[in-house]
């Protein structure tokens, strides 16, 4: 309990220490990588912002939520560009759809509750089928949506968005990579679902050669003892658990996955070669998610034992994010704990 | 065109309407001949479409919400020369482009539809983002009444008389029945225009099935500005085939053969007297 809570105090302190910075610096949008923590759905109304003038058909749609995504961002920037729909997730996703038609690019944004549990069934009819250029930013993904609790925790999104046929799925790790797939999805002309975290994430893609494709992973650490495939706010979870494991004389490779579909099998498929064994850390329910696409792969075309962490089929509960990440296994100790079980 | 040829055009899409169902051994014909006027009147009067050109960009779009009388959309853009007549007899077969509900990959079809209250959100925003660029195009959706008991509509609904999209007009298939029976013993929609003036709509009322009454609303729906319009046509479900008129039975079923034989002497009697 007292542990705990210092670590609630921490996070508190940091955010505030993070928020007075991001005051401080007006041009803070080309420093992001200098800031050590951001959460990604503030990256997400970052690069909306930054990347309108290029995208001149860019257009945001937002359900009364534009403060909490972050698309407020735009709005402030581009006001006739963003439309608020009010608290009508189905019809905010048709409208992107009509949009689409006569050719604006809308990102759509809620949290991915609402944009991809309550408007599940929009999404597949009204964006999947026609194959549309709509856009959906579904922030506050995941249990570390925090003391909201088990309502507003969506642990199922990328399942439901992985079975839309044509649907692009894509989970950023970071400030950084959840802005360069910001741009890929403009980029790119189909149906995207992007995940974004309500909590700030420490940035771990700062390095000179980083390149973003749609569809590609990036090894991140490199190993020959386990692979730990991890997705989103994981990936930092899975490379800390790598430095503890590598305490313990076991050598993890580490296998950043920001698109879940279509995965980067080529990828995986040769680290599970190397290692045979493979564990899947995300902050989502182990059915239908990062672990089961990673299956999906590996039963098929080297069937490898696989470990899968995440939510255990359960519901998440009010807490704080880093207490819940705690509990629930998904901070260094508890994958790496899982992991030398596992190995 | 004259009411008569709109008449004679309305009755040939009805036969088309049959047919493909007939064909198909599965199908919507009851609130596809219902609206069958309103289908003729629009792609051979209302809107500015061209069927050479089916993506021309500064067409009007045509949204069907009620996307369960495909058969009705199907045989409107066929008569109309967007494809072949002949091709309606494909309808709901393995490896036909005319899919049970309207793909927006059929020539002339602006956006797919089925899943009730999902096509008038589609319209919105297309009729949104027409006046985001400042275009000129005119966005129609036609609805049934029984589809107006799904949330989504009125979702929508509230969003365009907020926006203020008078650009749009969307169009209320009134024929009464639905799968279950009565519309107003399921789960009334009752009073439907009351409900759209609330929601800051510019609403008609209006006969489905007399083109003067047609073209009245919906030049009156062209002229009003600063809010969208609906128009409620009352209808009759089955419209042109006697034994189908007002039956909900007819909503989701195909004639058989001697049905079917029924229902094209049935059209071809009202063709005469239209000579």
């Amino acid at each position: 309990m007292m542990r705990s809570m210092q670590s609630q105090w921490l996070i508190l302190r940091r955010s505030v220490q993070l928020s007075s910075k991001l005051k401080l610096k007006k041009g803070m949008v080309n420093k992001m990588a200098d800031v050590k923590k951001i959460a990604t759905r503030e990256s997400y109304g970052n690069a909306l912002k930054d990347l309108a003038e290029e995208f001149p058909n860019l257009v945001v749609l937002d359900a009364d939520l534009a403060e909490a995504t972050k698309t407020g961002i735009f709005k402030k920037a581009y006001p006739d560009r963003h439309i608020d729909c009010g608290i009508a997730e189905c019809n905010m996703v048709g409208v992107a759809a009509g949009l689409s038609l006569v050719g604006k690019i809308p990102f759509v944004s809620s949290f991915a509750m609402f944009a991809a549990g309550r408007a599940f069934e929009q999404v597949r009819n009204s964006v999947g089928y026609p194959h549309l250029n709509v856009k959906i930013g579904a922030t506050h993904a995941g249990i570390t949506v925090g003391e909201d609790g088990a309502t507003h925790q969506c642990n199922e999104d990328l399942a439901l968005m992985r079975t839309i046929p044509g649907m692009v799925v894509m989970c950023p790790s970071d400030d950084i990579e959840a802005k360069a797939a910001v741009r890929a999805a403009l980029e790119y002309d189909g149906p995207v679902y992007i995940r974004f975290g309500r909590a700030a994430v420490p940035v771990i893609n700062d390095k000179p050669d980083y390149k973003f494709e749609i569809g590609k992973g990036t090894v991140v650490r490199e190993g020959k003892d386990v692979t730990i495939v991890a997705t989103g706010i994981c990936v930092d979870s899975a490379l800390g658990a790598a430095e503890l494991l590598a305490a313990d004389g076991i050598d993890a490779e580490v296998i950043n996955i920001c698109t879940i579909k279509p995965l980067d099998e080529e990828l995986i498929l040769a680290s599970a070669k190397k290692t045979g064994k493979v564990v899947t850390v995300e902050e989502h329910s182990v059915i239908g998610g990062l672990g089961s696409a990673v299956c999906d792969c590996l039963s098929e075309k080297l069937p490898t034992p696989v470990k899968k962490l995440g939510m255990q089929d359960i519901f998440g509960e009010s807490g704080s994010a880093a207490a819940l990440v705690e509990k629930y296994g998904l901070d260094a100790k508890g994958v790496a704990a899982s992991v030398k079980a596992f190995v | 065109m004259t009411n008569l040829e709109l008449q004679r055009q309305a009755n040939e899409v009805r036969k088309g309407i049959v047919t493909a169902v007939h064909s198909a051994k599965a199908g919507h014909p009851g609130g596809s001949l219902s609206a069958a006027d309103v289908f003729t009147y629009l792609y051979f009067e209302e809107m500015n479409i061209d069927p050479k050109n089916p993506d021309k960009e500064d067409r009007d779009r045509f949204v069907l919400s009620k996307g369960h009388t495909a058969p009705g959309l199907y045989s409107t853009l066929a008569n109309r020369g967007y494809f072949p007549v002949e091709d309606l007899k494909t309808l709901r077969k393995l490896g036909s482009y005319l899919q049970g509900h309207p793909c927006i990959h059929i020539p002339g079809v602006d956006m797919s539809s089925g899943s009730l209250g999902q096509g008038i959100s589609a319209a919105v925003g297309m009729a949104l983002g027409g006046k985001m660029s400042d275009k000129s195009f005119r966005v129609y959706t036609l609805l049934g009444d029984g589809e107006i008991q799904e949330g989504q509509v009125w979702e929508a609904a509230m969003f365009a008389g907020h926006r203020k999209l008078d650009n749009l007009c969307v169009i209320v298939d009134n024929n009464g029945l639905q799968i279950d029976g009565k519309i107003e013993d399921v789960c009334s929609p009752y009073p439907i225009d009351k409900k759209f003036e609330a929601f800051n709509f510019h609403v008609i009322n209006c006969d489905a099935h007399d083109f003067d009454a047609l073209r009245a609303a919906f030049n009156e729906a062209k002229a009003t500005k600063g809010q969208p319009t609906a128009i409620i046509v009352k209808s009759v479900k089955g419209k042109g085939v006697s034994f189908m008129e007002n039956n909900a039975g007819w909503h989701g079923k195909a004639p058989n053969d001697e049905e079917y034989a029924i229902a094209m002497a049935d059209l071809e009697k009202i063709g005469a007297a239209l000579q």
